[in-house]
């Protein structure tokens, strides 16, 4: 089923009377999830992203815009009209229910031309349980089941009707980090099997970049891009978008535009064909750094860890505007284990420019 | 005149010192300075070096413990089982032997132990369930609602913090007799406004407590008063239960399209189902523990105007304890022993019973 978000707005009253701000939490969304996809809305804390998978399921009204599934308008049903399945945070299974009761619980409330036989139910319980692989735990309580069970429960309660479209809420955030790896694997697996349209919320951009089909990277109630997770980490819109994606994050440093080449400090380190004079932020991904004799850019080295395949070498520079330069080098290339300076060459497609007030992208020829 | 002051006086000091000295003092003091004294200083910290200062933080508790609750009870035992104990006629030197003759002249007496007993059952096994019944259904109305809430619960809490006895005076009033017998000057008596609304929605008025009032209409008037009595602590706790549960039981309830009655039934009930274990057992302590409430309405001597004793359990103990008219403070003991072995019983089942259906 395909999603469209149009011009979707939501602004909050304030609760501060006096101050009497209202806080804008999705300012003009518009956006349209392809069916059968996986799609993530990343963004830090507070920029909006929960509350627009609430206003998905039909928990809180748009203040305006518009919801599509398909080609029908459900911006004002109810959210047990609109057929979605919501997995939330901490799961909300019923305490007091066994899985099996938990999972039919969604089928016994169904009244009326889609009311089911009780072996249908069961049946269809099963199912669930069988396609997250817990089917095996039916008669436990969720106490005694662990965060991973747990989570794959509330995923079988919200398929287990059928829906339209499944939305996550945080899907990974109360796992611990092996659990974490393996959840997410499961979840991208439960999609693809069932190709239900299904719309997860993150605040951890390796986890939507690693399992999504589309990633819409938000702040402050604004899409700041959307694209393909390889897409928009080659090719970042703005500085946030950059800074956001990528472990180790990427290295900005202060740097000008003169006459087509890129200065950082006092050294022309890169030919940049086409981007106008003037100040910039300089955005060097860790895999942009190659270690080179003739390199330009010389940093005063602090620290080489060791990671096996690759070194992290750790050094610094007085036009960084982080604290520390985080570059991976092939293990091969490490510096000599003395050298207290390092020469770096830097790949061109790694280098992103910034305008340093805006901070949107400069884009050069490569 | 002087029996009017006297009836105030005996009944409001008991109030007082039931209501004050033991609910209070007792609560507050020992359980929580016995819990803090005991946790923060002899476990958690150096257990060694900090040993005797949790003694000594614990000493205060301990002695009015021992004076007032481990001693009496000892002493409730020892002279439970001393034949026909009674201080009044005690002479020095007196022996008494020990028995069971207590129990026995306790569980004969068919013209108040018996009647006592089963007004206390009547009262227990009515109240309890109609109480938590209504406490549930208010304060699933008063968490649905947000404006004027504060304001409810202050309402629904009132009675909790009104004297028992003044309130008992007032039921007294509004269940006042029926206006329409002849009635002399003297004693001249007004519709109470029950029977005013009663009139007024078109039933005849009903001799709820005067003279040649029946036993269950005089009990009616008890089981509202203590149901209306009980409600706000029950109220208190169940709404405080509520507002704890996780508000996404209900998103995700409202998600799978739910209907309403089956939220309360399928996730509610069973959510609060320890507040209301608690509820009930706290209640049916209680319960089996009324008196004041009866006196309230009934006076000293709970019997109604129509010649119904509408005595309990602890009216009963405590009119045995009389030095002029009781049978002895050996046979209050006694029933003091049995009230407790009952409850004991009952609270027994009920957690046995919460147990099986709360535990999730």
């Amino acid at each position: 089923m395909k999603v469209e978000l149009q011009n979707l707005t939501k602004i909050f009253p304030s609760r501060n009377k006096k101050s009497g701000e209202e806080v804008v939490a999705v300012n003009n969304f518009t956006f349209t999830i392809p069916d059968g996809k996986l799609v993530g809305l990343l963004g830090p804390s507070g920029c909006g992203k929960s509350t627009t998978l609430y206003m998905i399921s039909g928990l809180q009204q748009p203040t305006s815009g518009k919801i599509l599934f398909g080609d029908e308008d459900v911006t004002d049903l109810s959210p047990e009209h609109r057929g979605i399945g919501l997995v939330f945070q901490n799961y909300a299974l019923y305490p007091h229910m066994t899985v099996k009761q938990n999972i039919l619980f969604p089928l016994q409330n169904l009244r009326g031309a889609d009311k089911l036989a009780k072996d249908e139910m069961l049946k269809r319980a099963h199912e669930a349980a069988k396609l997250v692989q817990i089917d095996e735990l039916m008669d436990r309580k969720p106490s005694e089941l662990s965060g991973g069970q747990q989570q794959r429960v509330a995923i079988a309660r919200a398929l287990v009707k059928m829906p339209r479209v499944l939305l996550l809420d945080e899907p990974l955030s109360n796992l611990d980090a092996r659990l974490r790896l393996q959840t997410r694997e499961e979840i991208r697996r439960i999609q693809k099997e069932t190709g239900i349209t299904t719309v997860f919320v993150t605040h951890d951009q390796e986890e939507a970049m690693s399992i999504s089909d589309m990633i819409v990277v938000m702040k402050l109630g604004v899409v700041q891009q959307v694209g393909k997770p390889q897409e928009i980490y080659d090719s970042p819109t703005n500085l946030f978008v950059a800074k956001f994606l990528g472990t180790p994050p990427i290295n900005v440093f202060a740097g000008r535009v003169e006459s087509e080449k890129l200065y950082i400090g006092d050294d022309a380190v890169l030919d940049v064909k086409g981007a106008p004079d003037g100040n910039v932020t300089v955005g060097i991904r860790p895999e942009g750094f190659i270690i080179d004799e003739k390199g330009a850019l010389s940093c005063n080295i602090s620290n080489v860890e060791v990671m096996g395949r690759d070194v992290s070498v750790v050094s610094t520079h007085s036009a960084s505007l982080n604290p520390t330069i985080r570059s991976i080098i092939d293990a091969d290339e490490k510096p000599a284990a003395d050298a207290t300076v390092a020469k770096f060459a830097l790949k061109p497609h790694k280098v992103f420019l910034f305008n340093a007030e805006t901070e949107e992208r400069i884009y050069f020829e490569v | 005149m002087a029996k009017v002051t006297n009836f105030f006086h005996t009944v409001f000091v008991k109030a007082i010192w039931q209501t004050f000295f033991v609910k209070w003092i007792w609560q507050t003091f020992c359980i929580a300075w016995v819990h803090d004294a005991f946790w923060k200083n002899l476990v958690v910290k150096k257990w060694k070096f900090d040993r005797w200062k949790g003694w000594v933080y614990l000493l205060p508790a301990i002695i009015l413990l021992a004076v007032f609750t481990i001693y009496p009870i000892f002493n409730t035992v020892r002279i439970a089982f001393l034949d026909d104990y009674r201080n009044a006629g005690h002479n020095a030197g007196e022996v008494y032997t020990m028995g069971i003759e207590n129990f026995r002249w306790v569980i004969k007496d068919t013209l108040y132990f018996l009647p006592a007993l089963k007004n206390t059952m009547l009262l227990c096994f009515i109240t309890v369930p109609i109480s938590t019944f209504l406490a549930l259904l208010i304060a699933v109305c008063l968490n649905a609602i947000k404006p004027l809430r504060r304001f409810l619960q202050t309402i629904f809490f009132l009675p909790y913090v009104t004297n028992s006895i003044a309130i008992g005076m007032v039921f007294m009033a509004m269940f006042n007799v029926t206006g329409h017998v002849s009635i002399s000057m003297d004693n001249a008596q007004t519709l109470g406004v029950v029977n005013i609304f009663l009139q007024a929605i078109g039933i005849e008025p009903i001799n709820w407590i005067n003279a040649g009032s029946t036993y269950w209409s005089n009990m009616a008037v008890a089981i509202i008063y203590i149901v209306w009595n009980a409600l706000p602590f029950k109220i208190l706790i169940l709404l405080g239960g509520l507002q704890s549960v996780n508000k996404q039981y209900y998103e995700a309830a409202k998600i799978d399209g739910t209907p309403r009655w089956r939220v309360f039934t399928r996730i509610t009930v069973p959510l609060l189902s320890p507040m209301l274990a608690y509820v009930v057992i706290t209640g049916f302590i209680g319960g089996f523990k009324e008196y004041s409430s009866i006196v309230g309405i009934f006076g000293d001597d709970m019997q109604s105007a129509g010649g119904n004793t509408l005595q309990t359990m602890v009216g009963y103990i405590q009119n045995s304890l009389d030095p002029m008219s009781g049978d002895g403070e050996g046979v209050a003991s006694a029933a003091a022993l049995i009230l407790f072995a009952i409850i004991f019983v009952v609270t027994m089942i009920n957690l046995y019973v919460s147990k099986k259906k709360t535990h999730y």
